[in-house]
């Protein structure tokens, strides 16, 4: 495998990195990055690491980082994690920022001390930590449950200044969106499972609408529906789709849909393969949206949905 | 009235659902098959996730029926939590 960090890939970008890694040869990773400056989205970091321990650590080859900004890789772990030696030193005095290493999440206790660490290690207000923490823990909980990912959840997060808000990124390394859907229904394509995984009521575990008495099928739905509400970016990549709810305008209102293609949307569908899935959200600080207000209008487009899917299944007596 | 304090449990952040669900089988469901009413309270609960509700209370309602809902209160629960209840509740009396 080949992957090249290039010099800037964010959520509304990142579609020509994703089309330039190459999956061939998967027990080899090589990487390779631009040579002047590297600005990339946590999910590309969360990527990276997630094929690196793929591989065992003397199949990794790692270029000489050459770029002004490969402090930031050092610091967001990425070459300790893959056990790679750098070369690159970071002076303590240098401020750290406010961010989240690289960290591999492979259980409930890690996770945990994920989301405990992360409130303060991104200096977030309680209002703040509330959809941070709520979109790790309902993503990582996913991967835990469905995707059989052997190397758990990879997740890393940054806090941007200048924008002002948190960018988080997930991957995995599993069955794919695909597969667990699957096991429920018919789906022809990591499309049509992306479009069903975002949908509410819809989870791998059961045909049932609205779920088993553990698995609701609503994490997605919410998650893609806090991105919405706050108008900004949420990616989502398996198999060979790659799934990019797009900002809605500011001078527009917010319309949540049960259906992700009615959303404001791009999507691709011969994307190098992912083996796995991976997240990339964006998170405005800047909301004024109290979460519990978020939430009562995701309740209303949940229960209207589920309705209608209901509804859908509902058979008619037959007389004949 | 047996009152069920959530937050010894679940911490500040409801979101581990397999102690939801340990809750329900191991003391919701037991006392509502024996007691009258029962009150689940969230007091020290700052938040919680949509799949810790579903995983405490989903099931209670679809083995008793919405009819359950009469004989359990939820208690101290903050504006967040509230909406999280409310969209579990909602959908499975659908």
């Amino acid at each position: 495998m080949k992957i090249h960090i290039p010099n800037s890939a964010w959520l509304g970008n990142i579609d020509p990195f994703l089309k330039s890694f190459d999956t061939s040869r998967p027990d080899k990773l090589e990487i390779t990055a631009h040579k002047q400056w590297i600005s990339v989205h946590p999910v590309v970091l969360s990527m990276v690491v997630a094929l690196g321990l793929s591989c065992k650590p003397k199949n990794i080859i790692c270029e000489q980082i050459e770029a002004k900004s490969k402090h930031y890789l050092k610091r967001m772990n990425l070459f300790d994690i893959l056990k790679i030696k750098s070369g690159i030193r970071i002076e303590e005095h240098e401020p750290a920022g406010r961010f989240i290493p690289i960290t591999q999440v492979l259980t409930k206790q890690d996770l945990t001390k994920f989301i405990t660490d992360m409130v303060p290690l991104l200096h977030l207000k309680p209002n703040q930590a509330q959809p941070i923490r709520y979109i790790v823990s309902e993503l990582t909980r996913n991967v835990f449950e469905h995707s059989e990912s052997k190397i758990g959840a990879i997740l890393c997060a940054q806090y941007f200044q200048k924008s002002n808000r948190i960018s988080i990124g997930i991957a995995d390394r599993g069955v794919g969106i695909k597969e667990t859907i699957s096991e429920s229904y018919k789906v022809s394509s990591d499309s049509d499972a992306i479009r069903l995984a975002l949908t509410p009521g819809v989870t791998g575990t059961t045909r049932r609408i609205g779920g088993t008495d553990y698995n609701a099928g609503a994490g997605l739905f919410f998650i893609k529906s806090i991105a919405k509400v706050n108008r900004d970016f949420f990616v989502i990549y398996s198999g060979k789709t790659l799934y990019k709810l797009l900002k809605t305008n500011r001078d527009k209102p917010v319309k949540l849909y049960g259906d992700p293609f009615k959303d404001k949307h791009s999507k691709g569908k011969n994307f190098p393969y992912w083996q796995g899935t991976a997240v990339g959200i964006d998170i405005s600080l800047d909301s004024k949206e109290e979460f519990a207000v978020l939430l009562e209008l995701i309740r209303n487009t949940y229960s209207k949905t589920v309705k209608e899917r209901k509804k859908e299944f509902y058979k008619q007596a037959k007389f004949i | 009235m047996k009152i069920i304090k959530i937050f010894k449990k679940s911490g500040v952040f409801a979101e581990d659902k397999d102690i939801a669900r340990e809750l329900r089988l191991k003391k919701i469901t037991p006392l509502l098959k024996k007691e009258g009413s029962i009150v689940l309270d969230f007091d020290g609960v700052e938040s919680a996730t949509q799949s810790f509700i579903h995983a405490l209370i989903s099931n209670i309602i679809r083995e008793f029926g919405p009819e359950i809902l009469d004989r359990i209160s939820f208690k101290n629960c903050n504006d967040t939590v509230r909406q999280i209840i409310k969209t579990v509740v909602d959908y499975m009396q659908i």
